[in-house]
């Protein structure tokens, strides 16, 4: 194949560019739609088809609908003390506060949320949450439409995209970042999956909304596209990454399967069961049981397997028990979950429990950034903002969710963040901001991960590598973590990096390629994986869903903060949390307990 | 040993269309055809196809199999071996860009065409508009669609006028914006189905209820804007549908 460089490809040139097409980065161009700058949404599948559809049990957010009284305070509080208290408080008072607002344009824009008697939007409770401040005992402060949140939202988000006019390249597959002489991002390098045609889109503002990059493991919820691009071309362009030792294992992944069942599950009153029948959160956390944090679940359910009291033949998974609610509650309330359960598991939850396992779910870290998206790196210790790159959304770290995120704020994280982005990116540009041009050089820089792919002529098969990568990271980063284990993993990814780096593409067609498609995402799950693995070699603690055997406390001398990984050096560092919300007082750490 | 026959083009290198037949040794767990299907990617890496969640909610892997329309990631193979066979085509209808890949644009010219968003003139109000649960409950059987196709591309009437007759999909979606009650442009809605094509071009042939992989009913639906177009019924005439009609 011909090499691409910068006279031979075409340029198409934006005011703000989106790279992905789920919530944030539709309520990203949703903003920027009704503002007449130039902007497109670049989206490796077609919109609808991100991973946002595949949320199920809702949206948190204090509208008090189901409690009059409800504060957003108090979701700030179960949110800090979830994130195990490195979450940013002014991040974190900005999307709870903000919140209703958020959510109110989503009915407005005609989501269709179930309802109470009373005709406002139905809330159920979830996992962490809490009236007064942890003092008023459980709380139903997530909105759903029924089980299907995510995709009434995704699908509601794309409708009003229309109705606004927003731009789509569709199918069209971002490759690296675009970076000037002065390492401002100006756009990407990218192709459309369909007809194989490479492009330079030029951007004054370019929005990493690519979501999270569960496929790092073997065992995941995530969908087979959550390949963590952005923020792989990210570290390829030498920015950091926060928190990336912060990974979610959902408690209830379908066993075998690993597709979510939601917490909304539980939240409507099923509960987990071990091979004894016993209901055993009541011993790991005895006020909310069930709806502990997420973290402390799953951990608890690792720690009944371990016990020898997991169920079936290997003992290796619990239950989800659901019948006692009737078939009523059931098809009314968790439709999508019975028919995921009979198509996955093979059992009908109207009769059967669900067996289940934690299954790697969320990524709590990402590209730092503030409120308004835009992402930092440091320089001597101290934050600097990138021109021109902005993240929402899981792959950004903004970071509202810390080491722990609660179910339920990820949708909200989505369309606070989106708009606030959309809505700076907006005065920003309009008031002059904006980056200089790249030169044909840096074009070129960019075109040269594309170039080495496209000349391969042999080399290691993408499917096996692959394999060898997820099985890394599952066996020695997964819910519990010990030292020489992860020694191990570091290592192990260090020989693997010699196959990314020689990958062989071996059909080099244009049209539909995705085997080109699939080789690119590689190269982005193994960034993602090898800064996970060095954050989490490197923090010596026990936070939130980063739990290690050989340092089991959590320890708030050393490690009351960022990490932030530097993907050229392969170092870690630290970075200050920040502790100072506007209109509230601090939310001093506390032990944390369920 | 099963027989897997894939329909395969390459506009770069082929002519014509040709269908490929992989031997495989039968997987001894029930496992979806879409993991077949990867199965078989890992041998040839040349075989395109689209696929996103693996979970049958995002629409991606809608494709012809054995000659009915469905998504391969909530197919087990135990159904779709027929006489240690499976035959694998792309939708039908639409033209295809390669393998089982098809160019969707006119499926979604269709949707747009319906403007598939809430329209409400009055001012929303500073927290939701209120809906009761009897009337959030119209809505259901509606907006699940998850915009595979299946339904549109198995319509004979969607195969000989792509361009006029809106089909089962966006019809689904005309209709779940009509029985809203918190929408206000119903007539205009119902107008703008009014011709003889962008409705009444279904002929209740119900191939679209038989496909669908959500176990939604289009044909119910288009039913029901057919029967407003023609007595002016009014939206709060709507009642929930069990889902059969």
């Amino acid at each position: 194949m011909e090499n691409y460089n910068s006279s031979n490809i075409k340029t198409l040139e934006f005011d703000a560019l989106i790279i992905g097409g789920g919530g944030s980065g539709m309520r990203t161009s949703l903003e920027l739609a009704k503002s007449g700058l130039k902007t497109a949404v670049v989206s490796k599948v077609f919109p609808t088809r991100s991973h946002t559809v595949s949320a199920q049990g809702g949206i948190t957010c204090a509208i008090a609908s189901a409690d009059p009284n409800d504060d957003w305070r108090w979701h700030m509080y179960d949110t800090v003390k979830g994130s195990d208290y490195i979450g940013d408080q002014d991040a974190i008072e900005y999307m709870c506060s903000e919140g209703p607002k958020a959510v109110f344009e989503l009915e407005h824009m005609g989501l269709p949320f179930s309802r109470f008697d009373n005709g406002r939007i139905y809330q159920r409770p979830f996992g962490g949450q809490s009236k007064d401040f942890g003092k008023g005992g459980q709380a139903a402060r997530t909105c759903a439409a029924a089980d299907r949140t995510g995709h009434a939202l995704l699908h509601t988000l794309y409708q009003n995209n229309i109705k606004e006019g927003s731009n789509f390249l569709n199918e069209w597959f971002a490759v690296d970042l675009v970076l000037n002489q002065s390492k401002e991002v100006t756009g990407v390098i990218a192709f459309s999956i369909e007809s194989g045609e490479v492009a330079y889109l030029k951007s004054q503002a370019t929005v990493m909304a690519t979501g999270g990059a569960g496929r790092i493991y073997s065992s995941t919820t995530n969908a087979l596209i959550n390949t963590g691009d952005g923020l792989g071309m990210a570290l390829r362009a030498g920015f950091p990454a926060q928190d990336m030792e912060m990974w979610q294992f959902h408690p209830t992944g379908i066993y075998g399967a690993g597709s979510l069942v939601t917490e909304g599950c539980r939240g409507e009153g099923g509960y987990l069961v071990n091979a004894e029948g016993e209901r055993f959160m009541e011993r790991y956390a005895p006020n909310a049981k069930d709806l502990a944090g997420r973290d402390v679940v799953a951990r608890s359910m690792v720690l009944e397997i371990l016990e020898g009291r997991g169920c079936g033949e290997n003992k290796d998974h619990v239950f989800l028990k659901l019948d006692h609610l009737g078939a009523d509650v059931l098809n009314a309330k968790l439709p999508g979950i019975c028919e995921l359960s009979r198509t996955f598991a093979g059992v009908d939850p109207i009769y059967n429990p669900i067996p289940v396992v934690p299954t790697c779910h969320y990524m709590m870290g990402g590209t730092p950034t503030n409120i308004h998206g835009q992402a930092y790196k440091q320089s001597n210790g101290a934050d600097e903002i990138i021109s021109g790159l902005f993240s929402v959304g899981e792959a950004a770290c903004v970071s509202v969710h810390g080491a722990n995120r609660l179910g339920g704020n990820s949708l909200l994280d989505l369309v606070v963040f989106g708009r606030a982005a959309g809505i700076h990116i907006q005065e920003a540009l309009k008031t002059g901001g904006g980056v200089a041009d790249a030169g044909r050089d840096d074009i070129d820089q960019a075109l040269d991960g594309l170039n080495r792919i496209n000349s391969s002529t042999e080399g290691f098969e993408v499917a096996e590598v692959k394999r060898e990568l997820q099985s890394v990271m599952q066996n020695y980063f997964g819910v519990f973590r010990r030292g020489d284990f992860m020694e191990k993993g570091v290592s192990a990814l260090n020989e693997i990096r010699e196959k990314i780096s020689n990958l062989h593409l071996q059909d080099k067609s244009m049209a539909f390629n995705t085997s080109r498609v699939e080789a690119l995402e590689l190269q982005n799950l193994f960034e993602v994986a090898e800064a996970t693995a060095i954050a989490s070699f490197q923090r010596t603690e026990s936070r939130g869903a980063h739990a290690r055997d050989d340092y089991k406390e959590r320890d708030d001398k050393n490690w009351l903060c960022h990490s932030l990984y530097d993907p050229i050096q392969k170092t870690l560092s630290k970075r200050d949390v920040n502790f100072e919300p506007a209109q509230v007082d601090t939310f001093e750490p506390k032990v944390r307990t369920y | 040993m099963i027989d897997v026959n894939i329909y395969r083009y390459n506009p770069e290198t082929d002519k014509f269309p040709y269908t490929q037949t992989y031997s495989i040794k039968k997987p001894e767990k029930d496992i979806m055809l879409l993991e077949l299907l990867n199965i078989l990617k890992e041998q040839d890496s040349s075989i395109s196809y689209r696929r996103s969640c693996r979970e049958g909610v995002c629409g991606s892997d809608g494709m012809n199999i054995n000659g009915k329309n469905g998504l391969a990631c909530i197919t087990p193979i135990s159904q779709a071996i027929k006489k240690n066979k499976i035959e694998l085509r792309p939708l039908p209808g639409l033209p295809v860009i390669r393998d089982l890949v098809v160019d969707m644009t006119e499926f979604y010219a269709q949707y747009d065409k319906i403007k598939p968003f809430l329209q409400n003139e009055t001012e929303p109000p500073a927290q939701e508009r209120l809906q009761t649960p009897e009337d959030r409950d119209k809505l259901d059987g509606l907006y699940e669609c998850i915009l595979c196709a299946c339904c549109s591309t198995s319509c004979p009437s969607f195969w000989w006028n792509p361009d006029k007759f809106v089909g089962p999909a966006a019809l689904l979606q005309a209709y779940r914006f009509i029985a809203d009650s918190r929408d206000t442009k119903t007539a205009e809605r119902l107008e703008g189905l009014s011709d003889p094509f962008s409705v009444y071009r279904c002929h209740g042939i119900m191939n679209c209820v038989n496909v669908c992989p959500k176990d939604l009913n289009p044909n119910h639906a288009i039913g029901e804007i057919k029967s407003m177009l023609l007595s002016n019924k009014k939206k709060e005439n709507i009642i929930v549908s069990d889902g059969t009609s």
